[in-house]
């Protein structure tokens, strides 16, 4: 088997490898068959793998196979550790990634940069896999880093475009924020296990159960601290200012790294950690809190937008809120499950932005759109399902996943879950809202595309259709089929744990009688009503009557103010962050690097050495004869001492 | 019969004109050649007197290397002088200052 999961992870690495190094010597044919090979072949393994562990049972693969470095008894190594929860994580990244590079080749077919592109994608999915497969925190943190290095490259993509410039930088900064936290927790792991090999960290995780550190449990502030890198990763209020930014970059990789697999790291970590989370209420606190909040306030946010892709990006943000969410109430089954639906029906929904943006020549606003129902029939109908899936119409993938978080959170009964419940409750109409009014804004309705564009208007090319097909089937039926055996026939149980005190997928467990009988029971639960409450507003806003959402916009114009300006989370980073070091880095140049440093250290020594000189000069008067009085006094000097000193014996 | 102490204040006198010479002399270079002549003279003379009171003839081998090394300076002394005057047109003291800081 080993050689099966080395080939799954270095197949993408060799492509990348081979196209970034040759891509202009193979053309782009060659480029692209090369990585899609790669790709293809990982895909393939990783569904035999995913046969090979979850439905034939096979035992835990955890082998480590090279040795990294060793640093006194610490030995950190390159290793594998293959669990269900490994295996369903490499099926959707490499399947993704697959309809992802498929897609690329028309997406991208004008580019220049079209060799580079695909091997950066290909470079990606082997970070992802390194991610995914590893088996202790250093190469966790490697991939963690890989992927956030690719995801940088690739959204300043077009290097040229200032704006994309700007959203990679802060992209990389406030990753570094997250990651800076997850580094310090990965370092007291360490500290309090000795190891950072996940299986013997968590078989000693007693042990650190009642320790201190700076005056709380420490193994809270260990949790707390892994939970800031999964935020920065998975974009979770306040760090989540990047990802809305990253939509500079090509579609494709907004479907794949900013929607699919990349953001969903946070979530698959805090999930390989649950030993550790599972041992804090606060710490579980704290993270379904925050999760609650981004679910709510960033789907809000995508209301108001009106660029195609920062709907799709702010709906993301809500569904890792709905996912981290699931992770606090201990659901961390139910979080995977949302994390690989969503990973369908969210690239999907990209990719199908991705479809329109091409087929109107990169116009991105919903307000020169609509109508395209007709001109485009295939994207519309894939998007049609990618949107009934993610607002969670009955039947659809996400309607299963995210029904299950609001049920988990409903019996949960960690503090304050009964206001995480309200959140993501309403979190199910704001979805079913913006979902609907892009969709309406954008294929339904009068087309508002101005003439030019609409003579030459067709569906897109091939390449571009099959993924969102491909990737439509799944958003259909993946929830109904896996519902069952993920969430309640033990799929994941070998990698998770969930302690006693955490009822909540327990409840859930006794609750559910079988995948049909949830979608028939459907109509009598909240979210079911709250989501056909979303859909008709969206119906009455965008369609009956257009002119009440303006007339709204006007009578509520502060919530509008507020929800224009993203809540000023970049305002109050640019006053506190930007223009505050800015500031700090002007007060430390010049007190200390022009007063300290040039003044009083480097310039300051020379003058006194300087004005030593002035001051001894003069002693040296070029005459024979004072050098030669002073010779004598001094020599008279030193006898006479040596005189008195030794008691005038000197003459016997 | 002249006793030590005589040859001592002797030597003494001698080299403390000779010092004086050194300091006081603002005339030119030759005449501190000719002062440190003198000193040298003090120390000969307390050499052999110390030479012959202390019945030790090393004192007096002694006197005949400083006679040569002397002999050899006020050769090269004067040869520099000489060289200084060709060059600079003047040997007095007070223009001899360039080594001054």
């Amino acid at each position: 088997m080993l050689n099966i999961y080395l080939t799954i992870v270095l197949a993408p690495l060799i492509g990348s490898i081979v196209v970034g190094l040759a891509g202009n010597q193979l053309g782009r044919t060659l480029s692209h068959s090369i990585t899609i090979l790669g790709v293809a072949i990982s895909t393939v393994l990783s569904l035999y793998v995913f046969n090979h562990h979850v439905l034939n049972d096979a035992d835990i693969f955890n082998q480590n196979i090279y040795t990294w470095m060793q640093i006194g008894g610490l030995n950190i190594s390159v290793g594998f550790l293959v669990d269900n929860l490994t295996s369903v994580m490499l099926v959707v990244v490499s399947f993704v990634s697959l309809m992802v590079h498929i897609y690329t080749i028309g997406y991208m077919h004008d580019d220049k940069g079209y060799t580079k592109f695909f091997s950066y994608i290909s470079l990606f999915t082997f970070a992802m896999f390194t991610l995914v497969i590893s088996n202790n925190f250093m190469q966790l943190f490697f991939g963690w880093e890989a992927v956030g290095l690719v995801s940088y490259l690739l959204i300043g993509f077009w290097h040229h475009k200032e704006s994309a410039i700007e959203a990679n930088l802060k992209a990389f900064l406030v990753n570094r924020v997250g990651d800076f936290g997850f580094l310090l927790g990965i370092a007291l792991v360490l500290m309090f296990f000795g190891t950072l090999d996940y299986a013997e960290a968590f078989s000693q995780k007693d042990q650190i159960i009642g320790q201190t550190l700076f005056g709380g449990s420490a193994i809270t502030v260990v949790c707390l601290l892994l939970f800031v890198g999964a935020m920065g990763k998975s974009a979770q209020v306040p760090l989540h200012v990047w990802l809305p930014g990253s939509m500079e970059g090509p579609t494709p990789i907004s479907a794949l790294i900013h929607a699919a697999t990349m953001v969903t790291a946070g979530i698959f970590m805090v999930s390989r950690m649950s030993p550790l989370f599972e041992l804090s209420d606060t710490a579980l606190m704290v993270v379904m809190i925050i999760g609650a909040i981004t679910a709510l306030f960033m789907g809000l946010l995508g209301i108001v937008q009106n660029d195609i892709k920062r709907v799709v990006a702010y709906s993301t943000l809500s569904q890792l809120g709905y996912m981290t969410v699931a992770l606090g109430v201990s659901a961390y089954s139910v979080a995977i499950f949302h994390l690989m639906t969503h990973a369908f029906f969210k690239a999907l929904l990209f990719l199908a932005a991705g479809s329109v943006i091409v087929a109107l020549h990169h116009e991105q606003d919903i307000r020169k759109m609509g109508g395209l129902r007709k001109k485009m029939p295939i994207t519309y109908i894939t998007s049609l399902l990618g949107t009934l899936a993610l607002i969670g119409f009955p039947g659809f993938a996400g309607f299963y996943s995210k029904d299950m978080i609001i049920e988990a959170v409903h019996y949960s009964d960690l503090p304050y879950a009964g206001w995480a419940y309200v959140a993501v409750l309403i979190g199910v109409f704001i979805t079913a809202f913006y979902s609907l009014r892009l969709l309406f804004l954008v294929f339904h309705g009068e087309s508002r595309v101005d003439s030019h564009t609409e003579e030459h208007l067709h569906e897109t090319g091939s390449s571009i259709t099959v993924p969102l097909i491909l990737l439509a089937i799944p958003s259909v039926v993946i929830g109904y089929l896996t519902i069952e055996p993920m969430l309640f026939g033990g799929w994941l149980d070998n990698a998770i744990t969930i302690d006693s005190s955490h009822q909540a997928v327990a409840e859930l467990k006794g609750h559910f009688y079988s995948a049909f009988a949830l979608l028939t029971h459907s109509v009598v639960t909240p979210p079911f009503w709250m989501m056909v409450g979303g859909a008709v507003s969206a119906w009455v806003f965008c369609l009956y009557r257009p002119d009440w959402a303006d007339q709204i916009q006007s009578r509520f114009k502060r919530t509008n103010y507020v929800l224009n300006s993203l809540y000023g989370f970049d305002r109050l980073n640019d006053i506190v962050f930007v223009k505050g070091s800015v500031k700090l880095g002007n007060l430390l140049w010049k007190i200390s690097d022009m007063t300290l440093i040039d003044k009083v250290i480097v310039n300051g020594s020379a003058k006194l050495a300087r004005y030593l000189g002035v001051l001894i000069r003069p002693v040296q008067t070029g005459y024979v004869y004072h050098y030669a009085f002073f010779m004598i006094v001094s020599l008279m000097l030193v006898l006479g001492w040596v005189l008195i000193a030794s008691d005038y014996s000197f003459f016997g | 019969m002249i006793a030590l102490s005589d040859y001592l204040i002797l030597s003494s006198i001698v080299f403390c004109i000779g010092l004086a010479g050194i300091f006081i002399n603002r005339t030119n270079i030759i005449m501190i050649l000719m002062c440190v002549e003198l000193i040298l003279a003090a120390v000969n003379t307390n050499f052999i007197a110390f030479s012959f009171y202390g019945s030790d003839l090393a004192g007096q081998i002694f006197v005949f290397f400083i006679l040569t090394v002397a002999a050899a300076e006020v050769a090269i002394g004067l040869a520099i002088l000489t060289l200084m005057y060709r060059n600079r047109g003047s040997i007095d003291i007070d223009v001899t200052n360039t080594l001054k800081g």
